[in-house]
């Protein structure tokens, strides 16, 4: 299978104004007689299925949610990227491109990546209209600030929830489009099939999760914008019920998965606190705007700390060692995320660690608030103000600037941050790869179009802080919406497809079957079990660091977990009723499969770049090392069997207008 | 006794005792089941009862279904109430962020659905909140198509009301505010949207029929009526004020009696 | 179904409704108690029994008083209705524990509000039993003021307030009515809309200091005719 990525010709920056002016178009009588299948409701899936209906297609959408409200965008805490250069500080589309290509460790696709900066000046404009709250100078003017990885500020924010603004501006829009009926919602509903007729997609198999009812849906064409897999390590960020599942099955059915070990690790998380726990909790990237990250420069101080011999105040500040400042001067702790995380990473590992199971390092405002606090002072026009006086003021800046987060972190650990520094360790994130797609969104299955953070597109090897929303939104609002009329204006004598077709019945079989052959296997072991296991083999051997030797210990382990889970699961209830177990189980077997395709990916990559790092592929000073001359393509893997091992597609990255260099933020 | 608690504390075992609603579905009576639980000051309240459910799995049994998803107090899933209050003991606090530390060695805890007439009980503390999304439907949103904006700055809006209207758009659609009223109503939620949208200049446009249409949904779908009791702003997990449902009471009153609109 | 009926049957119609009548009672209450402090005039109760005459004869109060009566009527039946449909909304199952978290208004009063006006109403319908039939239907002595018979209403206001059960049922109705006024008044504001960063706090106040003194100052007069006559 040669993979056509289908970029179209011209110039980089013209390519995107060029396939506009001449893609074919569906005209307004034929909109309506096609139909649309979108599966999630995050920000690519409800911005997709909104715009769609607005532009006149039959839309049926689809999330497993109770409320299309609830998907897991909503969490996303930091900002969105637009090259909008309202700050006067140099930005441009070009610069966005590059910061991004840059950031991803040049394993992106240009024209992808070209047409993502491209959008991300519109989509500040679409929310805005659309109500979405974003931060105001006092002018009345969006504000912005700064995140890693980029020396402007371009990042648009909603305090600490713009995730959870930019999702119910999608949300509004999209129940705009349900009210009028031009999309047909279904909630609490989860996509188990594709249905593929004549090659190409068109329907899903979804169940109704309240009765546990198998359905078959039809259309000209299905997108999905189901999200990434972190939770394949288990604990991450992610959402409780975020999973492969959807993107999985397509995979089944010949869908190409890219880049599977592309794994963004989050540096500041609060750190992992027993084996009962269930998630992680992300502190946003902008609190290394003014945290400084640091560990004790003593091994024996950081021994004291874990046993509670001492706190981090009794550590004098010569006896500090501001690690991201010292290896990195010129970014110091606002280096991107990849490089963050591992040197926190390689301090815990040396012993420096801080909280009682060895991983956790601080992230320290006191400086901050002496600084904050000194010039509110000063403006307040007190002169040799007294300690209490600046700390006092300094808190009451701090407060003002991340206040939300700091009590979400007094919540959960149960310590005050801003009497005592954080403690944080890096964390799952993002997942960078994901289903494969050419220029137009579309897999190598016509008719299957896969946006957001379930496709692999745009981000490379790494992901900027700020750019998931941007994809997301772009993806739903601006892209698909052009590409999709691509497919569709050949479509146009296409009847209804019918649900009655044998594919459709031959899918729902496979599902049914499969459904009831976890709940016949009637073992010991509970789903979550599992679910943790994996997890664990994953943080292990996938982790933050990989080695060949490490991933193919993890590949062994993974397919022997894989028969156990077949030979002794326990999956109470019935098929035909409301199941949550039931659902768990079908999402964690395509976990273990995905696991193992993780991991032989990470093993094909002798290289290290981006959330990847090879142990083996690094420079003496410990930094990522990329093999160029070798691995500048993307792994497009095809699914063959449990049995034998997966097929390497690679799409060549080919690099017209930037310079492929070693990334250095020293 | 501080020392008393810290010593539990290191050990990190707390012995609760859970009386939780248990109800096969909507057509089932339901009734309250007792299980004992061990747990850790530092667990989440979810993760309490993710052990409860691994205990009732381990033993062959159902385990108690409930809704959740981010844990991190953002997707607005879980919906219980515990000991009474919605999202438990902690002010401006989701039931996934309430931790186990809120709680003493030996407390019986009860733990019940979200219950309102308009939030019918799908299975044990999963609670049926469509009708907030169709609220959402009869108004809630901004009639602008993608592509129809303009430039984001050419609409100044004053930074406090941004901040005015970002306050009431943190709703996260949990319904706390329902199970909390004496009288089920949802009008914190909806004053909370139409607030949202109302306050900005991008919004003024519609506001007339948007809180006309929204309000007439809301009680099409059965909730109860405002008694200015305040409890909902008391649950509230993103502590929205009672301040949204004066103001929708005078959009609303002007609406009706000041534009030619009608619900 | 007409926009006008639609208004009034809305939530908030019904709301409004309430706070409209409420409002008006609040007054009605205020000039009640004018008119009832003539009582502790000591002229024997001429001033008294001169304004219970010019209340019911004077053309324009009788008008506004079928006006209150009215508005009476509506304010409990409105007030019923609505707990009746809030009782629906609720459902069925009640919560196993009950427990409330500090609010900004006296929940615990809100909470009654439906228990505390059928109190009140009660008190009322005995109330205007005892002395506005008796005004209304005859039945009183007269009284001649300078040649001109009035009604002296005086005569069984006097007798009551010498009665320690009905001076006792009197003040606790008072306190009934103060705390049925705690909530309503900031309430009726809360529910026209009428809310304001600035002006809130004061109207509280006020509402407070309204539901604290109107009563107080009805229960003070049967309490200094009682120990008058001890």
């Amino acid at each position: 299978m040669a993979l056509k990525n289908n970029v179209p010709e011209g110039p980089l920056a013209e390519k995107w104004t060029n396939y506009r002016g001449s893609m074919p178009l569906v005209a307004p009588n034929n909109k309506r007689r096609l139909e649309v299948i979108v599966v999630g409701t995050g920000l690519a899936g409800a911005s997709a299925a909104a715009t769609m209906g607005e532009l006149g297609y039959n839309v049926k959408c689809f999330t497993f949610h109770d409320s299309p409200r609830r998907a897991h965008s909503i969490a996303a805490q930091g900002g969105i990227n637009a090259a909008k250069n309202y700050q006067n500080d140099g930005d441009s589309v070009w610069r966005l491109f590059y910061d991004t290509i840059k950031g991803g460790d040049y394993r992106s696709r240009e024209a992808n990546v070209h047409r993502l900066a491209e959008a991300s000046v519109s989509i500040i404009d679409q929310a805005v209209a659309q109500g979405v709250p974003l931060a105001r100078e006092y002018g009345g003017l969006l504000a912005n600030r700064s995140f890693g990885g980029v020396q402007v500020s371009r990042t648009f924010y909603a305090r600490g929830q713009t995730g959870q603004q930019l999702l119910i501006g999608a949300y509004q829009a999209l129940s705009r489009q349900i009210s009028k009926g031009s999309v047909t919602m279904y909630n609490r509903h989860e996509m188990l099939d594709l249905v593929k007729i004549d090659g190409k997609a068109r329907g899903i198999i979804a169940r109704n999760l309240l009765t546990g009812k198998l359905e078959r849906h039809a259309a000209h064409c299905v997108v999905m914008a189901t999200g990434g897999y972190g939770n394949v390590f288990y604990l991450s960020t992610n959402a409780m019920g975020s999973n492969v599942s959807a993107g999985w099955r397509t995979v089944k059915r010949g869908a190409l998965f890219a880049n599977p070990c592309y794994t963004q690790i989050h540096p500041t998380c609060i750190p992992v606190s027993g084996d009962y726990q269930s998630k992680l909790t992300l502190m946003s990237e902008s609190l290394r705007n003014d945290g400084r990250v640091w560990v004790p420069a003593k091994v024996e101080d950081a021994k004291a700390i874990r046993e509670g011999r001492k706190t981090a105040l009794d550590i004098p500040e010569a006896d500090r060692d501001y690690f991201l400042e010292r290896r990195y001067p010129a970014f110091g702790n606002l280096v991107p995320r990849d490089v963050a995380s591992r040197a926190a990473k390689v301090e815990c590992d040396k012993g420096h660690g801080i909280v009682a199971t060895g991983n956790g390092v601080f992230l320290d405002f006191a400086e901050a608030i002496e600084r904050y606090g000194k010039s509110a002072a000063h403006s307040q026009g007190l002169h040799n103000p007294g300690k209490d006086i600046i700390t006092k003021l300094g808190t009451a800046v701090v407060e003002e600037k991340y206040g939300n987060l700091f009590e979400m972190y007094e919540k959960i650990s149960g310590e005050n941050p801003y009497k005592f520094p954080m403690k944080i360790y890096p964390a799952v994130h993002y997942t960078m790869g994901g289903i494969w797609v050419d220029y137009h969104l579309e897999t190598n299955i016509p008719g299957l179009f896969c946006l957001g953070e379930a496709n692999f597109s745009d981000h490379g090897a790494n992901r900027l802080g700020a750019s998931a929303l941007m994809q997301g939104l772009a993806d739903g609002y601006f892209v698909i919406p052009y590409t999709i009329g691509t497919f569709l204006s050949k479509e146009i004598r296409t009847p209804k497809i019918s649900r009655d077709a044998p594919e459709f019945a031959a899918a729902e079989a496979d599902v049914h079957k499969r459904l009831q052959g976890f709940l016949d296997i009637q073992g010991n072991q509970s789903v979550e079990s599992f679910h943790r296991r994996l997890g664990k083999i994953m943080w292990e051997y996938c982790g933050m660091a990989r080695n060949a030797e490490g991933l193919k210990k993890a590949i062994k382990l993974i397919q022997d977990l894989r028969k156990e889970f077949y030979s002794d699961l326990f999956v109470p209830g019935k098929q035909d009723e409301f199941n949550p177990e039931l659902e768990k189980a079908a999402r964690v077997a395509d976990f273990i499969e995905l696991g193992e395709l993780f991991a032989v990916d990470a093993l094909n990559r002798n290289e290290s770049c981006g959330g990847h790092f090879r142990e083996e592929y690094a420079t003496p000073e410990g930094e990522a090392m990329r093999v160029d001359d070798e691995f500048t393509y993307t792994s497009a893997w095809e699914w063959t069997d449990v049995n034998s091992e997966p097929i390497l597609h690679k799409e060549e990255l080919i690099f017209d207008n930037v310079e492929l260099k070693t990334r250095s933020y020293k | 006794m501080l020392k008393e608690k810290l010593k539990k504390m290191s050990h990190g075992n707390m012995n609760l005792t859970l009386k939780v609603w248990r109800q096969k579905s909507g057509q089932h009576k339901g009734n309250f089941e007792t299980h004992k639980v061990q747990a850790s000051e530092h667990m989440s309240f979810l993760e309490m009862l993710d052990v409860l459910n691994e205990k009732l799995i381990s033993e062959r049994k159902t385990p108690v279904a409930f809704e959740h998803d981010c844990r991190e107090g953002i997707c607005g899933s879980c919906s219980m109430v515990i000991n009474g209050q919605p999202h438990g003991p902690q002010r401006g606090t989701t039931t996934c962020q309430l931790h186990m530390r809120q709680f003493n060695d030996g407390d019986v805890i009860a733990i019940e659905p979200f219950r309102a007439a308009a939030f019918p009980v799908i299975k044990d503390l999963v609670v049926d909140r469509s009708a907030f999304d169709r609220i959402i439907q009869s108004g809630g949103y901004i009639s602008v198509n993608t592509g129809q904006a303009v430039d984001g700055n050419s609409i100044p809006i004053e930074k406090d009301l941004s901040g005015q209207a970002f306050d009431a758009a943190t709703c996260i659609g949990c319904g706390a505010c329902v199970a909390a009223c004496p009288n089920a109503s949802a009008m914190l939620f909806t004053s909370a949207k139409v607030s949202h949208l109302n306050l900005l200049p991008q919004g003024k446009v519609e506001a007339a029929q948007r809180v006309l249409s929204m309000v007439n949904q809301m009680d099409e779908e059965g909730f109860g009526m405002c008694s200015n009791i305040t409890a909902c702003e008391a649950e509230c997990p993103k502590e929205i004020s009672v301040d949204n449902i004066a103001r929708m009471n005078r959009e609303y009153i002007s609406a009706t009696l000041g534009s030619n609109k009608t619900a | 179904m007409n926009w006008f009926t639609k208004f009034l049957t809305s939530s908030i119609g019904r709301k409004l409704i309430m706070s409209l009548t409420g409002l008006f009672l609040i007054v009605f209450l205020l000039v009640h108690l004018i008119g009832n402090l003539q009582l502790l005039i000591p002229d024997g109760g001429e001033a008294f029994n001169l304004y219970a005459k010019f209340m019911t004869t004077n053309p324009v109060i009788k008008f506004t008083s079928y006006g209150l009566y009215a508005f009476i009527l509506l304010h409990a039946v409105q007030g019923w209705l609505l707990w009746a449909k809030n009782r629906k909304a609720r459902g069925g199952q009640g919560y196993a524990v009950q427990a409330t978290r500090a609010t900004g208004t006296n929940a615990g009063i809100a909470k009654r509000m439906g228990a505390l006006g059928t109190i009140v109403f009660i008190f009322l319908v005995i109330h205007m039993g005892q002395f506005w039939f008796k005004m209304k239907m005859g039945d009183l002595p007269v009284q001649i003021y300078d040649g001109v018979e009035v009604n002296d209403l005086y005569a069984p206001v006097k007798a009551a307030f010498s009665n320690i059960g009905f001076v006792l049922f009197y003040v606790i109705s008072m306190l009934f009515i103060g705390m049925h006024l705690m909530h309503g008044f900031q309430s009726s504001f809360q529910t026209l809309g009428l809310n304001h960063q600035k002006y809130t706090p004061f109207i509280k106040f006020l509402g407070n200091a309204y539901a604290v003194l109107i009563p107080l100052g009805f229960a003070l007069i049967p309490i200094i005719f009682f120990v008058k006559n001890m």
